[in-house]
């Protein structure tokens, strides 16, 4: 499942995306994470017969993505992302 | 006066109903799906994954009472007593807010295994606009969720935002769709997503010498762009169902289905109970895995 | 030399006459839906206070949202150069700017002589622009020019949770409902737009010396929100920070017009 967390408003859109289907439950992106965008569940909340855990975007953080990704993204000379970075298996992107 | 006019459009919606066909006597397992959304509420009630009643009806202000109204609206004419429950979910933006269920399941996972149901298995993309977000959710043959958003930060394409156009054209909101089409010529659509900006484009419009209706034809427009945006994100794969408050708006959902190139599934069901059958369904699975109540 | 700067905005639009540098006159209009009309009413506001007339000027600098209405406009100043140049002009010392108006917010980095090294906008949302501020005084039915000052006087933070401005007018007439004191709702209001700015601004670095410039920056109660999320003692606000784009259009056409 590719799971879009985020929004798009007038000014873009702001999603990160989790392969589910990639994404083991690790956990690395929590602690890669400065923002704490990240948590790992014991089960994908949106396939609830499935029990594996599964990393989502924690509900706060949600409609706040562009800000709470602020410090990752400078408006130029953009580092890698620490999030994609720690992610072994691939399975998290961005969409800006 | 607005107002009035907005609790109009939705008190019309209110609706209950029991499948005559069913004795739920005869059922292993009845279950029950609560959807609290922000402008309506509903409860379905299931025997062993078979719609026996439900009721539809306007969310209140506090949503615990909301999910018990709507469980008690779907019993009215049902002669089922509540402890016959075996198992209850709650879904929707005030899940957290149904004080008698099992467990919650997201309104994303519940909308795709609810749509599966009321639309057939054929269904791969469910669009749902409510009265404060816009879902995208594709599925497999079994409801399962296979790439999804949810766009719940910004009122663009939302219910809310057409609220706020109704208002400010006094249109009542249930003529919008039909005005948007009493135009000579379609305009062009309003260029500002923002529905703040969207509104001052609008007035500044009116001010132009625009009538109304091609205010309400540009604005219908624009919600349609701002939803297929949406839906190309992640993708559009046929069989294609609209769930939702403005699948009723046929001013957006007409403009919406050019640009999609797709014609809509048609339902026996009110489409707005796709929530709540999916989270029945959920808990009918769940008491065949042996999880219901005792 | 006397130049004119001139910057249609989404919702006011600026004049300023400069002569050798100095400001010798200006105008200030409500843009209106007629933005040419606009140009030429501050134009003509800004040449009285001058006592000039248009054919003395030498050169006319156009910018803003409306840049295009301003057809006199012999050079053509981007809305970003003319934030840092404006600036510049101000603050010689001034490395991070804020700019923030009606429709838009804007973060520059800015060198000692006045150019663009980085830049970030906030555009076509009004969660991150003065509309979110405008739109939450309407909902607590306080005149916006009163609304910071109210905030001031709270001593109770509180969060508002919704990001866009539509939500937050629900929530803030749901806050009212539940008899929450209403400077404790304008501080929230003006603590969640700085917040949404800061982010911003740390995009580009946060340098000493920070300037705000842009209609917002007359409001004390964002620019005390903006100043204790940046943690930083000094934001320096020119005397008319609304006007900063048409005095920064003003600078650039002097160096540039031919």
């Amino acid at each position: 499942m590719l799971a879009n967390y985020g929004y798009s408003d007038g000014s873009g859109n702001y999603f990160i995306t989790i392969d589910t289907d990639m994404c083991n439950g690790c956990g690395d992106c929590v602690e890669a994470c400065p923002a704490r965008v990240f948590e790992v569940v014991d089960e994908n909340p949106h396939d609830p017969m499935n029990e594996e855990p599964v990393a989502i975007v924690v509900a706060d953080k949600k409609k706040k993505l562009k800000y709470e990704c602020g410090p990752c993204k400078p408006a130029s000379d953009r580092p890698p992302l620490p999030c994609m970075e720690a992610c072994k298996a691939g399975a998290i992107s961005h969409s800006w | 006066m607005a107002e009035e006019q907005k609790r109009e459009f939705w008190r019309w919606l209110e609706s209950n109903w029991v499948n005559p066909d069913i004795n739920w006597r005869n059922a292993q397992y009845v279950t029950v799906g609560i959807d609290v959304g922000s402008v309506s509420s509903q409860a379905v009630v299931m025997a062993d994954g078979q719609i026996f009643a439900y009721g539809n009806m306007r969310t209140g202000s506090d949503s615990p009472n909301s999910a018990t109204n709507a469980l008690k609206f779907a019993l009215e004419k049902a002669d089922l007593p509540e402890d016959k429950i075996n198992y209850l979910i709650g879904t929707g933006y005030g899940r957290v807010n149904v004080p008698m269920a099992d467990r919650t399941v997201t309104e994303i996972a519940c909308h795709a295994r609810g749509a599966n149901f009321i639309y057939g298995p054929e269904v791969r993309t469910v669009l749902d606009v409510g009265g404060q977000d816009i879902k995208v959710i594709r599925c497999d043959a079994k409801g399962k969720v296979t790439n999804f958003l949810m766009n719940d930060k910004c009122a663009a394409g939302t219910g809310r935002g057409m609220e706020v156009f109704s208002d400010l054209l006094s249109v009542p909101i249930g003529e919008v769709g039909e005005r948007s089409f009493e135009v000579d010529r379609e305009p062009p659509p309003v260029s500002s997503t923002c529905v703040v900006y969207a509104k001052s484009e609008a007035t500044g419009l009116l001010r132009k010498g625009w009538k109304t209706n091609e205010v309400l034809a540009a604005y219908c427009a624009a919600m349609a762009e701002r939803i297929f945006s949406l839906m190309e994100r992640v993708g559009v794969e046929p069989e294609f169902a609209i769930t939702g408050g403005m699948a009723k708006n046929r001013g957006v959902i007409d403009r919406l289905k050019k640009k999609v190139g797709l014609e809509p599934m048609k339902t026996k069901w009110d489409s707005q109970i796709a929530g709540a059958v999916g989270a029945a369904l959920f808990g009918y699975a769940l008491c065949q895995k042996g999880k219901g109540r005792k | 030399m006397i130049i004119a700067g001139i910057d249609c905005g989404a919702k006011n639009t600026k004049t300023v006459i400069m002569k050798d540098g100095q400001i010798i006159g200006k105008g200030i209009v409500p843009t209106g839906f007629e933005q040419s009309r606009a140009v030429n009413e501050s134009l003509k506001i800004a040449l009285k206070e001058a006592g000039i007339t248009k054919d003395q000027l030498n050169h006319i600098g156009g910018t803003g949202s409306g840049a295009k209405a301003i057809t006199d406009a012999d050079v053509k100043v981007n809305d970003i150069k003319a934030i840092a140049a404006a600036a510049n002009y101000f603050f010689p010392n001034s490395r991070t700017v804020a700019d923030v108006g009606a429709e838009e917010g804007r973060a520059v980095k800015v060198n000692a002589q006045g150019d663009v090294e980085d830049f970030a906008i906030n555009a076509k949302c009004a969660a991150g622009a003065g509309a979110f501020i405008e739109a939450m005084a309407r909902a607590l039915e306080t005149p916006l020019t009163e609304i910071g000052q109210l905030a001031l006087t709270s001593t109770n933070p509180i969060p508002l949770n919704s990001q866009c401005a539509i939500f937050a007018e629900s929530e803030v007439v749901g806050l009212i409902h539940a008899k929450t004191d209403k400077q404790d709702i304008s501080r929230a209001i003006h603590d969640a737009m700085a917040s949404r700015i800061v982010s911003m601004i740390r995009r580009i670095g946060v340098n000493p010396d920070v300037v705000m410039v842009g209609g917002v920056a007359y409001n004390p109660a964002f620019v005390a929100a903006l100043k204790r999320e940046l943690n930083v003692d000094q934001i320096y606000i020119p005397e008319q920070p609304e006007l900063a784009a048409a005095v920064g259009a003003a600078v650039v056409a002097a160096q540039e017009g031919n």
